[in-house]
């Protein structure tokens, strides 16, 4: 498989890292970098792993099975991961995941039919202090209430769009 | 996410760059006596740094408290297999989350902790294992890391000493298993977060089967202040036993959630209702988890004591990782105990039957009490079963299960009665947004 520069400099700068003869230790992070960028763990991509690492398909297999930011099916554009652990509770965060259900129509796991949003209930994503929090892909948000839940969503869908134009 | 000032009670030694304008930078860390300790340690034998750590009374901020002096002493030094430092950088207790202000704003303390550590045990390579979540913060340290390089304090011969020290950030991706220490070193060997029997601990046998010190990022930040002031100036601002400062997160039902950095010892009330500014809306402080979800919960009674590692043990309950997690009187405790459960049957790896049967169960029995399908006899099942799994789990993760969950039927049960035949949550109305 092909990546971008950056993505195939950070997997390069990844396989440096591992001890000599230990080339598997860079498969956690080398699943997930690839992920960023593929969208999913594609049964390319497990063969892509295999064949720069040497390990067998079984041995990305039961990583890809435990570890729960990978995934086989792509997310949204952007992902949406609500923090509902117990600090984040306290303040609201269980019902600020349930107006995101409703806001966008779709559940824990869903996509939205356009691909733009995608939404999960995650555990603490340490933010503790500052709930409720939750993240867009990478990026933190914090004390999250329902009306700032919506003015982000119609941030992101105006990104988008301004993005789409030629 | 920081106050733009700390509290007039907070001692700031580790959080001391935190304010300054591009605190991450190297320049702002070398302007502040950045790898001065550093630079003290390649002068010192390693034994005697190793001795420095004692004395500083320094105790394993992951959460476990065990003293990092000691810890590092049982590296063999003398083993010809190669030594690792290994950062623990996957904060996932939920209620923890100073690590992350500690490698946003001075990414270079925790360089400086692990190269001192390195020093001392004669490490060739340092890997920070961060979890998958905090990609920003690894693309601050991977900056950070470059910057050493560049400055000559990581790399071949570092600083003409003879030295060889690599560190590298490697992530993870979603798993509260892997804070606990073996299956964070399965995970950085590239396997799924399953514990590994100890002994042989990782000090002897860590990555990849070679001596490993593996500590968590508070510990390592700690370690600069105390090579370049002395262990005793460290010891000396926390309690016996008890050395030093500690980052905690306070959060839930306070006025001014956030972390701060007090001494060891300082009291728990003193803290909610002086430095947190006391309880939301003025309402009656109900409960308090100390040190984050896996810690018994404590009622507002008992709250009345010093935040230290032994204290807290004392009052029933755990310092663990500094999360004190406050609740108001308008929580419903079912519904919290109900709710952490449920985070850990989730975070079960499955490979022990006690743990992942144990939890599973303990979370089940919770939701349908909240839901207001909980039997009288349930509540003691609870207690039955999380008794039951105490002690007799693979790795700590069934313990940080049933000890909370036994706390809230022990401790609550009144909240539990209250659900029972049917009836509504009493808290259902007024908890919401509280």
């Amino acid at each position: 498989m092909k990546f971008s520069d950056e993505t195939e400099a950070r997997l390069q700068r990844l396989m440096a890292s591992c001890p000599p003869g230990n080339k598997r230790s860079a498969l956690v992070p080398m699943l997930l970098f690839i992920q960023d960028e593929v969208g999913a763990i594609t049964p390319e991509v497990i063969q892509e792993v295999c064949s720069r690492l040497e390990v067998s398909p079984l041995e990305v297999e039961e990583v890809v099975s435990y570890y729960s930011m990978l995934r086989r099916k792509p997310a949204g554009r952007y992902h949406l991961q609500i923090c509902t652990n117990i600090s984040c509770m306290l303040v609201g965060g269980a019902e600020l995941f349930e107006h995101a259900c409703r806001k966008l129509g779709i559940g824990h796991q869903g996509v939205t039919e356009d691909g733009l949003f995608s939404l999960e209930e995650v555990e603490c994503i340490g933010a503790c202090c500052w709930g409720p929090a939750l993240q867009v892909n990478y990026d933190y948000y914090h004390n999250v209430t329902p009306e700032a839940f919506d003015r982000l969503i119609e941030q992101l869908r105006r990104n988008h769009s301004g993005r789409s134009e030629p | 996410m920081l106050h733009p000032e700390p509290h007039p009670a907070e001692v700031l030694v580790l959080t001391r760059r935190f304010r300054l304008p591009n605190s991450a930078s190297i320049e702002t860390y070398l302007a502040t006596q950045g790898y001065e300790a550093f630079r003290k340690a390649l002068t010192m034998a390693p034994e005697d740094i190793i001795e420095e750590v004692k004395k500083s009374n320094l105790r394993g901020r992951g959460g476990a408290g065990f003293p990092t002096g000691l810890k590092w002493s049982f590296v063999p030094r003398q083993s010809p297999k190669p030594k690792y430092i290994v950062a623990n950088a996957d904060e996932g207790e939920p209620g923890t989350c100073k690590d992350r202000l500690l490698m946003q704003y001075d990414p270079h303390a925790l360089l400086e902790g692990m190269l001192i550590a390195a020093r001392a045990v004669g490490a060739s390579a340092g890997y920070i294992y961060i979890r998958g979540e905090y990609r920003y913060l690894i693309e601050i340290l991977d900056r950070a890391i470059e910057e050493a390089r560049q400055h000559g304090f990581l790399g071949r011969n570092i600083l003409g000493s003879g030295m060889d020290f690599e560190i590298y950030t490697h992530s993870g991706a979603g798993s509260y298993e892997c804070g606990e220490e073996t299956a964070l070193l399965e995970s950085l060997e590239g396997k799924r977060g399953v514990p590994r029997l100890r002994p042989p601990f990782p000090a002897t046998s860590g990555a990849f089967g070679c001596p490993t010190v593996l500590n968590n990022v508070e510990t390592f930040c700690a370690v600069p202040p105390i090579i370049l002031h002395g262990g005793l100036a460290f010891a000396n601002l926390g309690t016996p036993k008890n050395g030093g400062t500690r980052l905690f997160a306070i959060s839930g039902h306070v006025n001014r959630p956030g972390v701060y950095e007090l001494p060891m010892g300082f009291n728990l009330l003193r803290m909610i209702h002086e430095v947190a500014g006391g309880v939301r809306g003025g309402r009656k402080l109900k409960a308090v988890i100390p040190g984050g979800s896996s810690c018994p919960v404590l009622r507002a009674e008992e709250c009345d004591l010093p935040m230290d590692f032994d204290s807290v043990a004392r009052a029933g309950s755990m310092l663990g990782s500094g999360g004190v997690i406050v609740m108001d009187e308008t929580t419903c405790m079912v519904r919290a105990a109900a709710r952490i459960l449920r985070f850990y049957a989730h975070e079960s790896c499955g490979f022990c039957t006690p743990c992942r049967e144990g939890t599973r169960w303990l979370s089940q029995i919770l939701s349908r009490f909240h839901r207001g399908e909980g039997r009288r006899e349930d509540i003691d099942l609870i207690a039955e079963i999380a008794r039951n799994m105490l002690g007799r789990t693979f790795c700590p993760l069934g313990d940080a299960a049933a000890m909370p969950a036994l706390s809230y039927v022990q401790k609550f049960r009144e909240e539990f009665e209250a659900h029972l035949e049917g009836k509504p949550c009493p808290y259902e109305e007024v908890a919401v947004h509280a």
